[in-house]
């Protein structure tokens, strides 16, 4: 069954859209990430979605759901790279994508997310102490 | 697959997700052979989504008709969305924002209608569902 692949990225997982997804596809996108936040138990999740055409009503649905679950276990979800035309059709749609943050590409998109955590930095070496 | 039913008609079944992506595409290759800007077309093809996975959610799928019509000097695009579905009891309803059955958010209907220049719809309970829509290339 084809996947889209999730990249861990020090306390980040990063997935990159590189097709357009047919339903299925996006729902499957939607549990692996969230399985995947568990097991690693990263605090951000970027979505590149530079490469999408549109932006849908299920698709924002299915952003929407993982920055929900994210937020359920601790972690936030930044969605990046949308291109003009799609952020233009997505506001016509109706659809406000809330309680998603968004950033232009993904070098801003990962500052953002470690902006969000200053306290965190090095912890992952202090455990002991 | 797309079928051409005369010399400027193509029709396409949908039934399955996959379809929907197939149909998306080749709309957006007429699109771009009338010259339609990026905006436009990411208007259109938004729209022609909702439409399509409507037809496969509600009535188990449909058929879309396409074609390239002109208005004067103007181009645009004319889609035609035919199912044998259940059909709309209320389509006044089913033209709010955020009125759903439950299967979806509530904004396909009325959120394509504000992407496309014309669109008009005709419902009868038990019979199916007809939605035709245009795009003028500036419009």
């Amino acid at each position: 069954m084809e996947r889209i692949p999730i990249l861990k990225m020090g306390k980040f997982l990063l997935v990159t859209i590189q097709v357009d997804l047919y339903d299925r596809l996006a729902l499957t996108l939607e549990e692996d990430l969230i399985q995947m936040v568990h097991k690693t138990g990263a605090r951000g999740v970027l979505i590149d979605i530079s490469a999408l055409s549109i932006v849908d009503s299920f698709m924002g649905k299915i952003i929407g759901n993982i920055a929900a679950m994210s937020s359920i276990l601790d972690a936030e979800t930044v969605v990046v790279g949308m291109q003009p035309a799609v952020a233009i059709t997505l506001i016509e749609l109706g659809l406000p994508l809330s309680g998603v943050h968004t950033a232009l590409n993904v070098e801003r998109g990962m500052a953002l997310l470690a902006a969000r955590m200053p306290e965190e930095t090095d912890s992952e070496d202090v455990d002991d102490d | 697959m797309w079928t051409t039913t005369n010399q400027n008609k193509e029709q396409l079944s949908i039934l399955h997700d996959r379809d929907v992506i197939i149909c998306r595409n080749r709309i957006k290759e007429v699109a771009v052979k009338i010259g339609m800007g990026i905006v436009n077309q990411t208007k259109l093809i938004t729209a022609v989504s909702e439409l399509a996975r409507n037809m496969l959610i509600y009535a188990g799928g449909g058929n879309v008709i396409v074609e390239v019509v002109a208005r004067g000097r103007e181009q645009g695009v004319k889609i035609v969305f035919e199912d044998k579905g259940p059909g709309i009891q209320d389509i006044a309803k089913a033209m709010q924002d955020g009125f759903t059955t439950g299967k979806s958010m509530g904004m396909g209907l009325p959120g394509a209608k504000r992407l496309v220049s014309e669109f008009n719809i005709e419902s009868t309970v038990g019979k199916g569902t007809t939605i035709k829509i245009v795009k003028w290339k500036n419009g």
